[in-house]
């Protein structure tokens, strides 16, 4: 148990002081993990919108793929990814394997499947009585459409936010793509199991202190954008709703 | 203003609604009847263009709403709705009322002074800030209310608009209905299976029953002359059934019912089968024996109360004088005439107060 609070003290004394190596893999790993969420958000939005407002044949077929892939393990999306990215795979000439950017590519494909599914999930939960009050209040598809979205802002940012709870907490992704490379590819992730494996405990700990610290500041900050997009600063506060 | 001409509406196998014909007068309230279920709701998505009839066609004003997307848009962008479950969008009353406006591309800086006047409309001045989702439902009905009328639609759709409410917040959207009708001539149309509703409301009613409109007509002929059976009963008839004309001269008809004897104004002639259909509060109740004044009630029938069932400030009165008439009297004349199951009483009926239908 003494790790523990060594590595709270740790963690405070990393964060105070601001250790430069930390504070370069804490930043890395908000970098790749935010850019993931970012990127996986601008797809899977329309995506999702695409597939709950269209009917096709298969439509059930497909979510039920979507939701599958909530369980595909990280390490198989790493695996997948590698063998397309590395030198002699079709996607090699972009040099993308051991980079920042192969690891945001890995955790963009990793959580697209989640936020795309809960996304649907949100659009679906959208009171039917509103889609019919749009109609009739004149909408064309598109303005109905971005008003469902708006009033699914709730649920989908929880889609966004686990795609990022997703994305900053994998290991197998930032290693394999990565390659946890010093002062390169090493994210909080990756430097816990490093520390770990030297039995460096308390540094292990303080790295995963501080990786709850910055995913409670993106969660805050991604609260406060949708609030804002609908001038709900009032719901900050924890009003109804909320 | 608008024509309905032989729909039909089939949700896989099942027809909900059977050739339908109807035309709606501009500026006059039209209200369709009947219970729940009957297709009502159906009838009024299809008059706002939110569904297509499987066969038939629509006019709105002249034009067949039979058209492109973009055509229906145009029309349906004339028309406004209320639904009966009011949905509102979680944000501001204001931006709720303000979707129609925004929709339709209307000058931005013109918007909140619509949206005030709306909501000045419906009695909700002041609300512009609230959260629409905190309201109670009479007021999300009002919102709804303004946010259709915010167009300034030229035909105003509302689906069984109080179907929800208490009945203060009932008797306030009644009274906007009519103040909206006289203050921009809007046409208006809407459902109710409240038949009173109906008949505080409507300038002509159609009663829809099964998919199929059965009678359309003033609220007077749908309440007094029913056309059959069916449509009687939802009025509030309970029909005699069973008499025989035995006499008409001039269409005042005498018609036997077991061993009594009616008076009433028909066509029908003697021999013919006839139900008749009398509405519960045109029927007098007084202890028998009584004086039998010289009065214009024409038919006087005896009979022992089997049944009193309280109705509000009335009473429904069952009466059996060989078959059952119900009567309905105020409580208070219940009280002062000591009217009790088991008591003898004269059931008084005018003439003119029977309707008579054939029968088969």
């Amino acid at each position: 148990m003494s790790e523990i609070i060594q590595g709270i003290e740790q963690a405070l004394n990393l964060i105070i002081t601001m250790n430069p190596e930390v504070m370069q893999i804490a930043f890395l790993s908000l970098y790749i993990s935010l850019s993931a969420t970012i990127i996986a958000a601008i797809i899977s939005i329309p995506l999702a919108g695409l597939i709950h407002f269209s009917e096709f044949a298969g439509k059930r077929a497909v979510i039920i793929l979507i939701q599958t892939l909530y369980s595909v393990p990280t390490v198989v999306v790493g695996l997948v990814i590698y063998l397309l990215i590395s030198k002699s795979g079709p996607l090699g000439f972009l040099g993308l394997l051991f980079t920042p950017q192969g690891m945001i590519l890995g955790q963009t494909v990793l959580i697209i499947p989640i936020m795309t599914g809960l996304i649907i999930s949100a659009l679906g939960g959208v009171d039917k009585g509103i889609s019919d009050t749009l109609i009739a209040l004149g909408a064309t598809t598109w303005q109905k459409i971005i008003e469902i979205v708006k009033e699914a802002r709730y649920a989908i940012l929880g889609g966004v936010v686990l795609g990022f709870g997703r994305a900053i907490a994998e290991v197998g992704v930032a290693m394999m793509i990565g390659g946890n490379i010093r002062g390169e590819t090493r994210v909080l992730t990756t430097a816990i199991t490093l520390e770990t494996g030297m039995g460096n405990f308390p540094l292990s700990i303080a790295l995963g202190i501080i990786l709850l610290f910055i995913a409670l500041i993106v969660v805050v900050a991604l609260h406060l954008i949708t609030y804002s997009l609908s001038r709900d600063s009032a719901q900050i506060l924890g009003g109804p709703n909320g | 203003m608008i024509r309905i001409d032989r729909i039909t509406r089939s949700f896989g196998t099942s027809e909900t609604l059977h050739d339908i014909t109807l035309e709606i007068r501009k500026g006059e309230i039209f209200t369709f009847i009947g219970p729940s279920g009957s297709g009502k709701t159906t009838l009024i998505r299809l008059i706002d263009l939110l569904d297509v009839p499987t066969t038939g066609r629509i006019f709105f004003d002249g034009q067949d709403t039979k058209t492109t997307e973009a055509g229906r848009l145009a029309i349906r962008r004339r028309m406004g709705m209320v639904f009966q479950k009011p949905a509102v969008l979680n944000t501001t009353v204001a931006e709720n009322v303000a979707f129609g406006l925004k929709f339709r591309g209307v000058e931005k800086r013109t918007i909140p002074e619509k949206v005030r006047s709306a909501l000045e409309l419906v009695g909700l001045s002041g609300f512009e800030e609230r959260r629409a989702v905190t309201l109670s439902g009479g007021e999300m009905q009002r919102v709804a209310l303004a946010r259709a009328m915010v167009t300034e639609p030229e035909v105003l759709l509302l689906d069984e608009p109080t179907a929800n409410l208490d009945p203060v917040s009932l008797e306030l959207i009644e009274d906007l209905i009519l103040r909206i009708r006289a203050e921009f001539k809007t046409t208006i149309i809407m459902s109710t299976h409240d038949m009173n509703q109906g008949q505080r409301l409507a300038d002509r009613i159609g009663v829809i029953m099964n998919g199929s409109l059965v009678q359309s007509g003033l609220a007077g002929e749908i309440f007094y002359q029913p056309h059959g059976r069916d449509i009687a009963r939802f009025v509030g008839i309970e029909p005699i059934i069973g008499g025989v004309v035995t006499e008409n001269t001039g269409g005042h008809a005498l018609i036997r019912v077991g061993n009594v004897c009616f008076e009433a104004v028909t066509g029908l002639e003697v021999k013919k089968k006839a139900g008749l259909y009398i509405r519960p509060e045109e029927i007098t109740l007084a202890p028998a024996p009584a004086p039998i004044g010289k009065t214009s009630v024409r038919n006087q029938i005896v009979g022992h109360i089997t049944k009193m069932i309280p109705n509000g400030p009335f009473v429904r009165v069952t009466v059996d004088c060989g078959f059952p008439i119900t009567a309905l009297i105020t409580r208070r004349s219940c009280t002062e005439l000591g009217l009790t199951t088991g008591t003898r009483v004269i059931a008084g009926i005018k003439a003119t107060s029977i309707h008579v239908l054939p029968e088969e």
